[in-house]
């Protein structure tokens, strides 16, 4: 089973209301640095009722495997921006004085070349909860799993609807916090239909780790979908949808207009609480 | 100087059965470097790929088709070729070429892609994607996937479709898709970032066909085994032609598959000096070069930990090179650890130095090599120039590889020479162009008939 981390606490207080945890993705750095960390206490707090309980900062990279055209093209702006992978510790800050649960989402070589340890520490001192890792997984991780325990940071790893059980198991035994499930074979990306590969996955996590908190990601755009994923899952994490409605409100000539931000996030957080 | 025992234990190239070696250890690294750093969703397909080979190693049947291929398809063995009037600009050195530019598709890559080809075959898969540069790797990967009636894509840098366009084209003549990919720097790793996340949406059917030594494990260890034939090969013609080995193997490093094919055979041989060179562009102290040894540190792109050119936060930096096919800010892993371990050497050499080895090499000998593989024999003249100042009574002799022929880089020679591709007919004698009215009544040769 995957150990409880940091993240639990959110996960069972969920649980104590019968629902999803909603977790939402932004990148540090979109529009520019101070407007990324406006967009995300949105998130944590949309002015017209509950928002995301988990914030997943994503640190830009130049060579993002798991992204699909919207992140990239924001994390792409971000970098022309002049986006630093420190800034994500300013963001981690701004998340927990919210008052929701700070996450990073990074590629390896950013954490690797921060310096492993380093990276743990300074995120846990600045109140970050779980560290994502779409290109890390646990086959890897000798130099990560020594330095997460040692700053008390949660693991989180992704799991495919390829994973074999065996994968699986291995999977949700190096995981802290919970387990990343992607609904779909694919990058990231909001789709107009959910997949059943999600609820299938999720029931075979179940199976072989009774224990472990699966959030289902990848291709969930609108509070119906939330619903639809938050009736099996423990999470719901939204990714591309909310970057979208910073992009449109760039493209527009207005990056700091949060309302369509608001709106969807508004309309997800009550998505996770209509199973 | 070189071993010169003949070793009669080795077979003649192509009859030698190909095996696999020590490194990668079986987690794929090399020491500190390889691995696999990739989303799990690939795991499954790169589990698949190594037990495929793995059980293709050992099926008889699959090396008696791959090495048939070999022979009578790619047109292997390749012969070596001592060019006198070259070396006479390599200080006292010999230089000899290993000719993979005349393989079919003109290059080495159909070594790699012939066994990659027959793998995705053997796994049951109807479709490949690949990722090229130069466009080598992409012509090739379309020609065995015509082969073998495999559905083909192929990414590409847009910056590389306008500079590469005669090989564009040859890939859509052979049926390929070919998608210019714009993100990023628009090269060679942009088209590797788009192939990876196309595979990782549908690796059920698909499989990756990676053109070089690098990539999560098992693909540097699989392009290696593949590409080993180089070195197989070379290492018998040496030994019969010469009677003994080289004193020096010589190849260009942009993932580096020809290079560590070539090396690959003579790695055991202590004698023999391994050097690859690296794209060194406008210079690496410019900052504009795609060296990633010399200039790089290492880090994991691409599913590996190699060296890399980034910046301090770990952002890949874009490369430069006049070369599309070296334009790659990273390097394959086990060419980081040969680095590491001593065993091999790598230097830069700038686009003016290759450009310099294009021209001289094309006007002494009649060979116009790819202008990737005139990094190598800029390297060699530097080395024979360099072993002469050392010891001038010593006749080293040094292998090149010229790992592909310059056909497709006419477009770039004609630019960077300055060429106009219009006869000059000030100087005297006749034009070579027909007169509009003795055209039109030319009698046409017979075999045009």
């Amino acid at each position: 089973m995957t150990a409880p981390g940091n993240c639990t606490p959110i996960f069972d207080r969920a649980a104590a209301e019968e629902r999803a945890v909603f977790i939402g993705y932004l990148p540090v750095g979109y529009p520019t640095v101070p407007g990324s960390l406006d967009a995300m206490r949105a998130l944590v707090d949309p002015g017209d009722g509950p928002g995301a309980d988990i914030v997943e900062i994503g640190i830009p990279y130049s060579d993002p495997m798991m992204d699909g055209a919207t992140i990239q093209r924001a994390a792409t702006r971000a970098l022309e921006r002049g986006v630093r992978v420190r800034d994500v510790l300013a963001a981690t800050e701004a998340v927990a004085a919210a008052g929701a649960t700070p996450c990073v989402m990074s590629y390896w070589n950013l954490i690797e070349q921060y310096g492993c340890d380093a990276f743990a520490r300074d995120f846990a001192n600045a109140g970050g909860a779980g560290v994502i890792t779409p290109d890390l997984t646990p086959d890897e991780a000798d130099e990560w799993t020594p330095a997460t325990d040692a700053h008390g940071v949660d693991r989180i790893y992704l799991v495919a609807p390829s994973s074999t059980d065996d994968r699986i198991k291995l999977t949700a035994d190096a995981a802290r916090g919970w387990l990343y499930a992607t609904a779909v074979m694919g990058v990231t990306g909001a789709r107009d239909t959910t997949s059943e590969a999600g609820h299938v996955l999720t029931q075979r996590i179940r199976r072989i780790s009774p224990d472990t908190r699966v959030g289902i990601g990848l291709g969930v755009s609108d509070g119906a979908q939330a619903a639809e994923i938050g009736a099996y899952a423990d999470a719901v994490i939204v990714g591309s949808a909310l970057v979208r409605t910073l992009i449109d409100a760039d493209d527009t000539g207005r990056p700091d207009d949060l309302t369509a931000l608001r709106a969807l996030t508004s309309d997800l957080a009550r998505g996770v609480r209509a199973r | 100087m070189a071993d010169n025992a003949p070793e009669q234990d080795r077979n003649l190239a192509g009859q030698r059965p190909w095996d696999g070696r020590e490194l990668p250890d079986a987690r794929g690294h090399f020491d500190r470097l390889g691995g696999k750093f990739v989303p799990e969703a690939l795991y499954a397909a790169l589990a698949e790929l190594e037990e495929a080979y793995e059980k293709a190693l050992v099926d008889p049947d699959f090396g008696a088709e791959l090495n048939d291929l070999r022979a009578n398809y790619a047109g292997r063995p390749t012969p070596l070729t001592e060019a006198k009037r070259f070396s006479v600009h390599c200080g006292n050195a010999r230089i000899v070429f290993k000719r993979e530019d005349l393989n079919h598709t003109g290059s080495h890559k159909i070594n790699n892609v012939l066994g990659q080809a027959l793998l995705t075959r053997r796994m049951g898969k109807k479709r490949v994607i690949a990722e090229t540069g130069a466009g080598q790797h992409g012509v090739a990967t379309a020609t065995a996937a015509a082969l073998m009636g495999l559905e083909c894509r192929i990414y590409m840098g847009k910056v590389d479709t306008d500079r590469q366009a005669l090989n564009v084209a040859r890939m859509q003549l052979l049926g390929a898709e070919v998608i210019a990919v714009e993100s990023g720097s628009a090269t060679l790793k942009d088209a590797m970032n788009e192939a990876m996340r196309e595979w990782v949406a549908t690796v059920d059917e698909t499989h990756y066909l990676i053109g070089t030594v690098a990539g999560p494990h098992p693909f540097p260890k699989i392009v290696r085994e593949f590409q080993r034939v180089i070195s197989t090969e070379a290492r018998q013609q040496f030994l019969d032609t010469y009677g003994r080995l080289p004193d020096a193997v010589c190849a260009c490093v942009g993932g580096g598959s020809n290079a560590l094919g070539s090396f690959a055979d003579f790695i055991p041989d202590a004698s023999v000096a391994l050097y690859g060179y690296e794209a060194g562009g406008d210079g690496v102290e410019t900052g504009r070069h795609a060296a990633s040894i010399n200039g790089g540190s290492v880090g994991v792109l691409h599913g590996t930990r190699t060296y890399l050119l980034q910046d301090e936060d770990g952002q890949t930096l874009e490369s430069h090179s006049i070369s599309a096919g070296l334009d790659y800010p990273g390097v394959g892993p086990e060419h980081s650890y040969l680095h590491d371990a001593g065993r091999a050497t790598y230097e830069p050499v700038t686009d003016a130095e290759a450009m310099e080895a294009f021209r001289l090499l094309t006007q002494t000998e009649g060979l116009m090599p790819a202008i990737e593989s005139a990094h190598a024999v800029a390297g060699a003249m530097r080395l024979g120039r360099r072993l002469a100042q050392t010891d001038p009574d010593a006749r080293p002799l040094i292998m090149v590889t010229l790992s592909g022929r310059g056909d497709k880089d006419v477009r770039t020679a004609i630019r960077w020479f300055g060429l106009t591709g219009e006869v000059d007919a000030t100087q005297g004698g006749d034009p070579v162009e027909l007169p509009a009215d003795r055209a039109a009544h030319a009698e046409p040769r017979p075999e045009e008939l």
